[in-house]
């Protein structure tokens, strides 16, 4: 068998896939059902996936339904996403224990076993790799992150269907990940699966199974699945979102979207690129043992932007406008990229249903007046 | 992958605290030494995130001269649980530094010129290492004057330490409160009105200005700077947002496209000037 990166095959189920990943000792993340969604949890088989479902998705709306039973992976992306896993919600950082002459101080790293996420989809792909640029700034590398990242792999699953809220296409991040995978499977419209070898990681791990060349027609057949996806998508950014939103802070339009925004915060929880954290001090009750957690911040809390005599934005209009404007704009300034690959999440999740793409297009079709 | 890969920057060095005292109220000043490592180099103007055991770590600008090795000072204001922890300690305490972090004054680069500080209550601590260079490096710079405004008698950081700067020559030093107390016979108003007076008798393109203070008090000082000629390019300010992390991580001190925390906390102003007269950016 020609294993070689770049490679396509095929594969009757993903059963033997996940088989093989554990028999070589990875431990495998991959979709299962959890309270009426779909969430990323360990898997021990196929069987645990949630084969036969698929989902309806639109603003402030998610709900899983009986798909065709024969499908495995007719939804798309759930309220959870990858960096629960790579960037914890909480995480100890180093400890402290009081001593004779002051404090002695520990560091710590969480284990972790290398780690397969299977069902990585082409928008959570983009995700981990705007995450990637954050952790790694150039100047500073968190070592956790960087841990955890170099022990993994990536089993990417080519969505054949896009939920109303799905935008991909837009950002430019999907629907089919063309690269960042270490193996990616396409669902076929006849059944079966094409199997897309994108690493050496990838090619030692399908070596062990046993695959049939994939012709012409079928890799074809595999583009063909995405184009459909990407076709079923109506929701799109626009092209000049970027300047649009920077020169337009003053936007009448903040107005209307804070008076129903509820400053809750399930956005930036649910969004897949979101990275801000706050340090805590835990303390124990002898007061001789501290330790230092990061935990998961928003910049939707009052608190996030305290400085002594007050927090800096205090309404809600001002910490929307940060959130999509950090999204969208700002994020080009720091890591060169967007800071949004269109899954819609926050579309979804979003309990009156506020749809960044809605807005950011309505400030794009009427902007400000710029002064020159 | 960067350099600091193998090495954790969320982890503290432990200092010991080798005097500490107070300067006014509510500030104090603390000398420390590094325990484990090099002492550290820094650039006037940068800051360190301070660790209190079982309190927490804040942000404290570098207060000291950094021509002076092995010696790191910091001058903090207890305004809260950690900042009011690390402005308690005692001769001998232990703490925890990370840094130094951020941009500096880049005043080194102005030789030549006429440097005017213009520092507002607890701001000269930050420009404090700053002036000392110009100080050291006198003859390299045309002119030096510090504007320095507090709210009260009382609140004048470095009082005695500023009357010796004053008494030099070759300095211009502007000392000015909000409020008067009885004995006091120095100048009373915002800092802008010394500011516009030492201004008026220079030439505003020669001027490199620095600028640390309340972000109000920042932006009238740039309006006079301005208004004196003084170009949007040779003002540096000083800006503060809040900083879990230091490293570009938390997020928390975000403006506009910029970390504070990395590419500040010292901008030349034209870099922000759009953003900066923005209301809860
Ligand atoms: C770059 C920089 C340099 C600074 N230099 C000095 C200095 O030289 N001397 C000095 O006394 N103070 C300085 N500060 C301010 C100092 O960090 C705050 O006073 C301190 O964080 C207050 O913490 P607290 O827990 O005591 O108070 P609280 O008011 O209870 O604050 C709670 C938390 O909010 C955050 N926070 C509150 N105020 C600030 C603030 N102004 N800036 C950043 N985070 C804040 C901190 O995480 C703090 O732990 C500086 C701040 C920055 C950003
Ligand atoms: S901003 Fe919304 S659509 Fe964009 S990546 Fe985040 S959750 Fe997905
Ligand atoms: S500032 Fe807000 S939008 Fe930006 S990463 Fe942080 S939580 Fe997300
Ligand atoms: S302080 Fe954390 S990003 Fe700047």
């Amino acid at each position: 068998m020609p294993d070689a990166k770049g490679a396509s095959f095929l594969l009757d189920s993903p059963g033997p896939l996940v088989d093989a990943l554990r028999r070589q000792g990875w431990r495998v993340i991959g979709p299962k059902l959890g309270q009426g969604a779909i969430v990323y949890e360990e898997i021990e088989s196929a069987a645990d996936l949630p084969r036969g479902l698929t989902d309806e998705q639109e603003g402030g709306h998610y709900r899983l339904r009986e798909g065709d039973p024969d499908r495995w992976f007719d939804y798309v992306v759930g309220p959870q996403n990858w960096k629960k896993w790579l960037f914890p919600a909480r995480q100890k950082l180093w400890s402290a224990e009081r001593s004779k002459d002051g404090f002695s101080v520990e560091s710590h790293e969480d284990e972790w076993p290398k780690t397969a996420i299977f069902g990585a989809r082409a928008c959570e792909i983009a995700a981990i790799e705007v995450q990637d640029r954050v952790f790694d700034n150039g100047d500073f590398a968190d070592s956790g992150y960087t841990k955890r990242r170099a022990g993994m792999l990536i089993v990417a699953v080519q969505c054949a269907r896009s939920a109303a809220t799905c935008f991909c296409a837009s950002m430019n991040t999907g629907p089919r990940a063309e690269a960042g995978f270490d193996v990616a499977l396409t669902e076929l419209e006849t059944g079966g699966f094409l199997v897309e070898c994108g690493s050496d990681a990838g090619a030692a791990v399908l070596d062990g199974l046993e695959l049939a060349d994939a012709s012409a027609a079928q890799q074809q057949a595999g583009e063909a699945v995405s184009h459909k996806a990407a076709a079923e998508q109506t929701r799109t950014m626009p092209a000049n979102v970027e300047s649009v939103l920077r020169d337009n802070l003053d936007h009448p339009r903040w107005e209307e979207v804070a008076e129903r925004c509820l400053s809750c915060a399930n956005c930036t929880l649910a969004c897949p690129t979101c990275f801000c954290s706050d340090v805590e001090e835990v303390n124990d009750l002898s007061g001789d043992h501290a330790e230092r957690w990061r935990v998961w911040d928003s910049c939707f809390s009052l608190d996030f932007s305290y400085i002594h005599g007050g927090a800096v934005r205090r309404s809600t209009l001002s910490r929307y406008r940060q959130w999509m404007t950090h999204k969208l704009s700002s994020w080009h300034d720091q890591f060169g990229t967007s800071g949004c690959v269109g899954c819609g999440r926050c579309i979804a999740w979003c309990p009156v249903g506020i749809d960044i793409t809605e807005e950011a297009g309505a400030i794009a079709a009427e902007p400000l007046a710029q002064e020159v | 992958m960067s350099v600091s890969a193998a090495t954790d920057p969320m982890l503290p060095r432990r200092y010991r605290v080798r005097k500490t005292w107070k300067e006014l109220a509510d500030v104090s000043t603390m000398e420390l030494e590094a325990l484990e490592g090099q002492s550290m180099a820094f650039q006037p103007g940068q800051f360190n995130m301070l660790y209190a055991f079982g309190v927490g770590e804040v942000a404290i600008s570098i207060s000291g001269d950094p021509a002076e090795e092995g010696k790191l000072v910091h001058t903090i204001r207890d305004v809260g649980a950690v900042s009011g922890a690390l402005a308690s300690v005692s001769d001998g305490d232990m703490i925890g530094v990370r840094g130094p972090f951020g941009s500096a004054w880049p005043v080194a680069e102005q030789t030549g010129r006429h440097i005017v500080f213009v520092a507002g209550g607890l701001g000269l601590a930050p420009l404090r290492p700053a002036i000392y260079h110009v100080l050291n490096n006198r003859d390299q710079y045309a002119g030096l004057t510090v504007v320095y405004g507090s709210r009260s008698p009382h609140d004048l950081l470095y009082a005695e330490e500023v009357r010796g700067w004053k008494s030099r020559f070759d300095t211009e030093i502007e000392v000015t409160v909000d409020h008067a107390e009885p004995g006091w016979t120095g100048q009373v108003g915002v800092v802008t009105v010394p500011l516009d007076r030492a201004l008026a008798g220079n030439n505003g393109a020669e001027v490199s200005a620095f600028v640390c203070g309340p972000e109000i008090m920042m932006r009238f000082s740039v309006m006079s700077l301005k208004a004196a000629g003084v170009s949007e390019d040779k003002i540096w300010i000083s800006m503060e947002r809040n900083m879990k992390c230091a490293i570009g991580f938390c997020g928390h001190c975000q403006f506009g496209g910029d970390f504070i925390c990395r590419d500040g906390p010292v901008f030349r102003h034209d870099h922000v000037a759009k953003l900066i007269n923005r209301k809860e950016v």
